[in-house]
């Protein structure tokens, strides 16, 4: 039987979360308002919140510094391209994971896990020199190379446990009917599967996007993304918190306009499967 | 859209990328890795000028000034010629330059007049005599403070004060209802924020990092007496949480008002001055204290160009230096900017300017520049060169701990003497593990 929810409880939870929703957004919310400060009323202390004379120069003067459309379109070409090679990589991975695994699965499961608490700068210079040796450096597939590697075991792992939870029978069943390998995958489990790949391509986007570590280090003038645009704005000797404000809100308003029109899909992926 | 068509238009998109990249790279186009302050920004607005002069285009990597270093530091050491110049300073010229990472700038032209950079400056940015990285700007630090201020305390700021008059006159300054603080100084962890204000602050106490054999002295008594007057001063008359402050900060606050003094780099005294400070009718200008000891507390830092060895484009690269740090370049900025706006403190007829010297810190620049010798920073004979730092590879990693050290005793986490306890053990560790003890 369902429990009885009363109209004072539903207002006090609702209450409780637009306050955290507010809390988690508000750093955002400071970043965009000082982007439209001058620098002195970005310093002024107490704080402004809202009156003060509001301006856009800070966006003209980050547009004319700096070629933004090129750090977006690097940005889109790393982040879309490491996350679809990475789910083109996965899928017939986690498949084989989670319905066919051996005895030595859940170790192979865990082991690629293990790869992400190693720090990333651990192993800048052996993969520096041999980006050196290859040519890859400042380079966009080179980049987008190293942020699959980087996000495959969230993405393996995710899907992993998304198609744990499709019945294995409805596989078999196609297999009966003659499916190969190929059209199983293609057409039978991919298309079930559908919320979660998707939640699971949203969130590895997001975290291509937000990669700080090696879009700064193996990049320079061609391939630098968003991350490198908004570094460039950021000085401990000189007051540019507008102006780096300004370039924050460009570089994440994409992907906070993405997100906001996916965040249906990406609540029902993350939560598939969680309640039975 | 299929899956395959998809994946067509995704790989139709990347050789799109790939092209027009390959296209670029292939062009007359230097890269140069710079950090992100006034000067550097304003100098990529001239770069269309250059180009027009030379023929050559540019192409600019600007980073925060930790994260270029570290950028730099990977590329330089792996060979990896990502960058035809480089953006360093005084603690990696002598380094880089012994390694031979760098391309010796000894034959830059005779219109360039490389005798003309301020002889201080020169010798920070050399190795054995050979010039490794020509000096963009120069700064020292010294004192700024609000002549209004000082005025109502009764006080005169005499043009070398001693830390004694120093301290008392942060005392008579401070106004806690008034939210004015007497002093504002440095304490943020980090070799280059509150790490180099200390350095430099202990020269004027006596004290060094090393003796003459590359041991620790943070067991002596002038390492105690200078974190304990430090301390005492800045919980006397400092602001609140002094111990996070690092340069950008204590400017905020200057500028706001709320600073009686502000002892930091002489670059920052234009920004006191500037549009952005509510003070800027009121500010005076004095050398860094001594504490009679014949040093000052003064530092010496350049921001430099340097052609790493890895490069393919020595001469383009050669020619932009020429450009960007020679006389030429400073008539551009004055006739555009004011002579208030121009790269200060690199070369010595940028001093005998009388238009320069209407500027009304450029006299005390140029004095705190010619006050501090890297050569000769401690009272006591020291092992190493450098004023704030001491120009060995290990300094930075071993000086960012200590600094962690010092700011947590500034924070009341730990004693003083827990602080300099640790920073001996951790920099006579680190010595003995790089083999200098």
């Amino acid at each position: 039987m369902a429990r009885a929810v009363t109209t004072q409880r539903k207002a006090i939870n609702t209450t409780f979360a637009w306050i955290i929703g507010l809390l988690i957004f508000f750093p955002i919310l400071w970043t965009i308002l000082t982007s439209f400060k001058t620098e002195a009323q970005a310093i002024s202390d107490p704080p402004i919140f809202l009156f003060f004379d509001w301006t856009t120069e800070n966006y003209s003067t980050v547009m004319e510094r700096s070629n933004y459309g090129r750090f977006l379109w690097n940005s889109i070409i790393i982040a879309g391209g490491s996350t679809i090679l990475g789910i083109m990589i996965a899928i017939p991975a986690a498949w084989s994971m989670a319905f066919v695994p051996s005895r030595r699965t859940k170790d192979i499961l865990l082991w690629m896990l293990s790869t992400k608490m190693l720090p990333a700068v651990g192993v800048l210079y052996p993969i520096y020199l041999l980006f050196i040796q290859l040519g890859l450096l400042d380079n966009v597939y080179g980049l987008t190379f190293i942020l699959m590697l980087i996000n495959l075991p969230i993405i393996v792992w995710m899907l992993y446990t998304y198609f744990r939870e499709i019945p294995a029978e409805i596989l078999e069943a196609a297999r009966m009917d003659g499916a190969g390998l190929k059209s199983e995958i293609l057409y039978v489990l991919t298309p079930m599967a559908i919320p979660g790949i998707a939640s699971t391509l949203l969130l590895n986007f997001i975290l291509a996007w937000n990669e700080a570590f090696w879009t700064l280090n193996l990049t320079a003038a061609q391939a630098a993304p968003l991350t490198a645009f908004i570094a460039s704005y950021s000085s401990p000797e000189g007051l540019f918190y507008a102006k780096l404000s300004a370039a924050s809100t460009m570089a994440i308003a994409p992907i906070l306009i993405m997100g906001w029109f996916s965040q249906k899909q990406l609540v029902r992926g993350l939560t598939f499967g969680a309640v039975k | 859209m299929s899956f395959k068509s998809t994946l067509r238009a995704a790989t139709a998109l990347s050789l799109i990328t790939a092209s027009s990249a390959f296209a670029d790279g292939h062009s007359a186009t230097i890269t140069i890795a710079t950090v992100n302050n006034g000067d550097m920004i304003r100098m990529q607005g001239y770069t269309d000028q250059f180009t027009a002069e030379s023929g050559i285009a540019v192409e600019w990597v600007t980073l925060e000034e930790n994260v270029l270093r570290q950028r730099v530091t990977t590329d330089i050491t792996t060979n990896g010629g990502q960058f035809d110049i480089m953006t360093i300073g005084m603690y990696e010229t002598p380094i880089w330059g012994a390694n031979e990472w760098l391309v010796p700038l000894d034959d830059l032209s005779a219109e360039y007049d490389a005798g003309d950079i301020l002889p201080a400056m020169a010798g920070g940015l050399s190795h054995e005599g050979t010039l490794f990285a020509a000096p963009f700007y120069g700064e020292s630090s010294m004192i700024m403070y609000r002549t209004d201020l000082m005025e109502a305390a009764g006080l005169e700021m005499p043009t070398a004060p001693s830390w004694a008059f120093i301290a008392n006159a942060a005392r008579e300054m401070t106004d806690r209802d008034a939210d004015i603080n007497g002093i504002c100084l440095r304490g943020k962890a980090g070799w280059g924020e509150g790490g180099a204000f200390i350095t430099a602050m202990s020269n004027s106490f006596g004290a060094r990092w090393f003796d003459e054999e590359w041991n620790a002295q943070f067991d002596t008594r002038e390492w105690s007496d200078t974190l304990n007057f430090f301390k005492n001063m800045m919980d006397d008359s400092g602001p609140a949480g002094y111990a996070t402050n690092g340069f950008n900060e204590n400017l905020s606050l200057f500028n706001q008002g709320k600073c009686g003094m502000w002892i930091d780099a002489t670059v920052a005294a234009s920004f006191v001055t500037g549009d952005d400070s509510t003070v800027a009718d009121s500010v005076g200008f004095a050398l860094a204290p001594d504490n009679g000891m014949g040093k000052r507390s003064n530092w010496l830092w350049a921001w430099a160009l340097a052609i790493p060895a890895g490069t393919q484009q020595v001469d383009e690269a050669k020619t932009f230096i020429e450009w960007a740090t020679g006389k030429g370049y400073i008539d551009l900025v004055a006739a555009n900017e004011g002579w208030a706006n121009v790269p200060p403190g690199a070369r010595t007829s940028l001093y005998e300017n009388p238009n320069y010297q209407a500027v009304p810190f450029a006299q005390m620049t140029l004095d705190s520049i010619l006050s501090a010798d890297p050569t000769d920073s401690t009272v006591d004979p020291s092992p190493y060169v450098g004023i704030q730092f001491a120009a060995i590879p290990e300094f930075a990693g071993i000086a960012s701990e200590v600094s962690q050290e010092f700011s947590a005793a500034y924070a009341g986490q730990q004693t003083i003497d827990e602080a300099l306890a640790k920073a001996q053990a951790i920099t006579n560790e680190a010595m003995e593990a790089a083999g200098y003890r």
